[in-house]
């Protein structure tokens, strides 16, 4: 195939992708564009596997079947509920992947046409070593963001002294080593850097919390955007660099809206935050001891429900936690055959990776219409009987709006208390991830209900049918 | 006396003027000549150096972060996490270096590496794809 043929090919391959991004601006469109995204992969390969460089067609089949039957297995048997930690697990890949092409290019440079061993030019060195740097940091920080989610490490910040001093230095090194592979080309020097750049990986994202695993998930996102970049460059392939630069765009929006669902800058989700000084806070408003909160049981939620024209549902992680979408689906359904109007309120960061919610629901066959986003329903808490939170926290509380000295002052939040009555489904009266008490528990028209999420919503069921 | 003089001068005059008008002709097909051989090593020149691939593939890549930025802004966000699994996938477009490593036929270290990083972007190509049909396939319109 001609040079000109495959870069037309490539092209088109691009374009697939672009398009494949745009579909997914509707539910509608969203199935017809991953299609398009696959037929993009297709073209891709086959193009990669007409060139005249590419003869040992053997080990790429067995590598793909391998690799395919691998990815199609795990990506049939997983749980939604576990969808945050296989895209974790998923950048890792593509991290280790990036790792492997450039190392196999600084080996071999001739099958990528960027010269021979000893000569390879400065422009593919440095677009080589900085490819190379962003896979391994995304590697092994994804491994260290699934091991969060899956519950393998510990979900808390690991702090110590002098994290910052260490991170700085390790960049540093990679700096200095960077620039010595760009001059001398040495190989030893190629595997300090990468051997360097998987401990930042660690360093980097170990003293993050399991709540901001959203922005932290999105950003490697967008990292295995810019190594793919990275690679793209050495290889002299556009695809790879349009490719690489849609998915590095895409992380870096979804980092940003996280961010700002959290009203926290990206360099406090990463360097600072929750956990160091949100004792004080908490101190300051754990006066639970001469305040008691109201409870009530399941047949009351029912009751209330029941009797409510209007019921705004609000899910969080702890949904996720307890399965309990199923069981709320039925709930929700049993209270619109009463005639009750019941739609579902999404905070931007509910849950453990954007979206997470909405694909949750989806699952438990929520009709889309009914789930709406933080800006079109938050004015309706006003007019609304009942708003049910479900295994939330945070994203309700009011100190958010009122309270300056609160960590999380300034973030958006869902305004249940502007609700007739607000009902908790949570297991205790502990505290969320920010770490600080929530004032709406302790509100007169708030109703506790304790219970695990699953089991509570099955009983509300249960008294509705009665 | 005086007219033969004049006309011998006008003569001469006329003579040196077909000389130079000779002159500026061979002069001019000469530069004509020199500005064909310079197009010539000019086309040569921008064949082989002219504007580097990198700064080419500069000009793509900040144009794609544009179409990157404005598509992804129009993503819907209850569709976000089908966003991650698709753009998990796209971004496995690296198996194109990956086959380049994997392709010669001698067998050699970055041949491995080759065949590790295909193995590695194909989970990733299969598995962003299908996950991604799954969670949209819960996306559908319910009656």
């Amino acid at each position: 195939m001609s040079e000109n043929l495959s870069a037309f090919l490539y092209l088109v391959a691009s374009v697939c992708f672009i398009l494949s991004l745009r579909g997914l601006s509707s539910p509608e469109t969203a199935r017809n564009g991953n299609i398009l995204g696959m037929v993009g992969m297709a073209i891709a390969i086959l193009t990669t596997l007409a060139s005249p460089e590419v003869v040992s067609y053997t080990t790429i089949i067995v590598g793909i079947l391998l690799g395919g039957a691998i990815g199609t297995v795990i990506a049939l048997k997983i749980k939604m509920t576990a969808l945050p930690q296989l895209v974790a697990a998923f950048h890792s890949l593509v991290g280790l992947a990036a790792v492997f092409v450039a190392s196999a290019a600084l080996y071999s440079p001739g099958a990528y046409g960027i010269g021979t061993a000893g000569n390879i030019g400065v422009a593919s060195l440095i677009e080589m070593g900085l490819g190379v740097a962003i896979g391994a940091i995304t590697f092994t920080g994804s491994l260290v963001a699934f091991g969060k989610l899956q519950g393998i490490v510990s979900g808390t910040p690991v702090r110590f002294t002098g994290q910052h001093m260490l991170n700085l230095a390790i960049a540093i090194g990679i700096l200095v080593f960077g620039i010595i592979v760009v001059t001398t080309e040495s190989h030893m020097a190629f595997w300090i850097l990468v051997a360097l750049a998987l401990v930042l990986g660690i360093t980097l994202i170990i003293p993050i919390g399991g709540a901001d695993m959203p922005v932290v998930v999105s950003m490697l996102n967008s990292y295995s955007g810019w190594a793919a970049c990275g690679i793209g460059f050495t290889l002299q392939n556009n695809a790879l660099i349009i490719t690489g630069a849609l998915v590095g765009a895409s992380g870096a929006i979804l980092s940003y809206i996280m961010c700002k669902g959290m009203n926290r800058s990206i360099f406090n989700v990463i360097f600072g935050g929750f956990g160091t000084d949100a004792g004080a806070a908490a101190a300051t408003l754990g006066s639970d001891g001469d305040r008691t909160a109201k409870s009530g049981s399941s047949d009351d939620a029912a009751f209330i429900m029941k009797n409510a024209s209007s019921v705004i549902i609000v899910p969080g992680y702890g949904m996720a936690v307890a399965q309990a979408q199923h069981a709320l689906r039925e709930m929700g359904d049993i209270l619109k055959a009463e005639g009750v109007n019941v739609r579902y309120a999404i905070h931007p960061v509910a849950g453990r990776m954007p979206g997470h919610m909405n694909v949750l629901l989806a699952e438990a066959n929520v009709p889309y219409d009914d789930v709406l986003e933080m800006d079109e329903i938050n004015r309706d808490f006003g007019t609304a009987d009942v708003a049910f939170v479900i295994g939330a926290n945070d994203i309700t509380n009011p100190a958010a709006k009122t309270d300056p000295s609160s960590p999380i002052f300034g973030m958006p939040i869902l305004e249940v208390e502007k609700a007739k009555t607000v009902l908790f489904i949570k297991r205790s009266m502990s505290a969320g991830y920010a770490g600080i008490q929530n004032e709406l528990f302790f509100k007169d028209n708030t109703m506790m209900l304790f219970g695990d999420a699953k089991k509570m919503c099955e009983e509300i069921v249960m008294h509705l049918d009665n | 006396m005086a007219d033969q003089s004049v006309t011998q001068n006008a003569n001469e005059l006329r003579d040196a003027a077909l000389g130079l008008a000779e002159k500026a002709a061979k002069l001019a097909d000469n530069l004509a000549h020199q500005a064909g051989d310079m197009a010539t090593s000019a086309t040569t020149v921008v064949h082989t150096s002219g504007v580097s691939p990198t700064v080419l593939g500069l000009t793509v890549f900040v144009l794609a972060c544009f179409v990157g930025y404005y598509v992804v802004w129009k993503v819907t966000p209850a569709l976000h996490s089908p966003l991650m699994a698709v753009t998990n996938a796209i971004s496995s477009v690296i198996i194109v270096g990956a086959l380049l490593a994997a392709g010669p036929i001698e067998m050699n270290l970055s041949k491995v590496m080759g065949f590790l990083a295909v193995v590695l972007a194909s989970v990733n190509i299969f598995g962003g794809f299908i996950v991604a049909q799954r969670m949209l396939h819960m996306f559908k319109k319910k009656k």
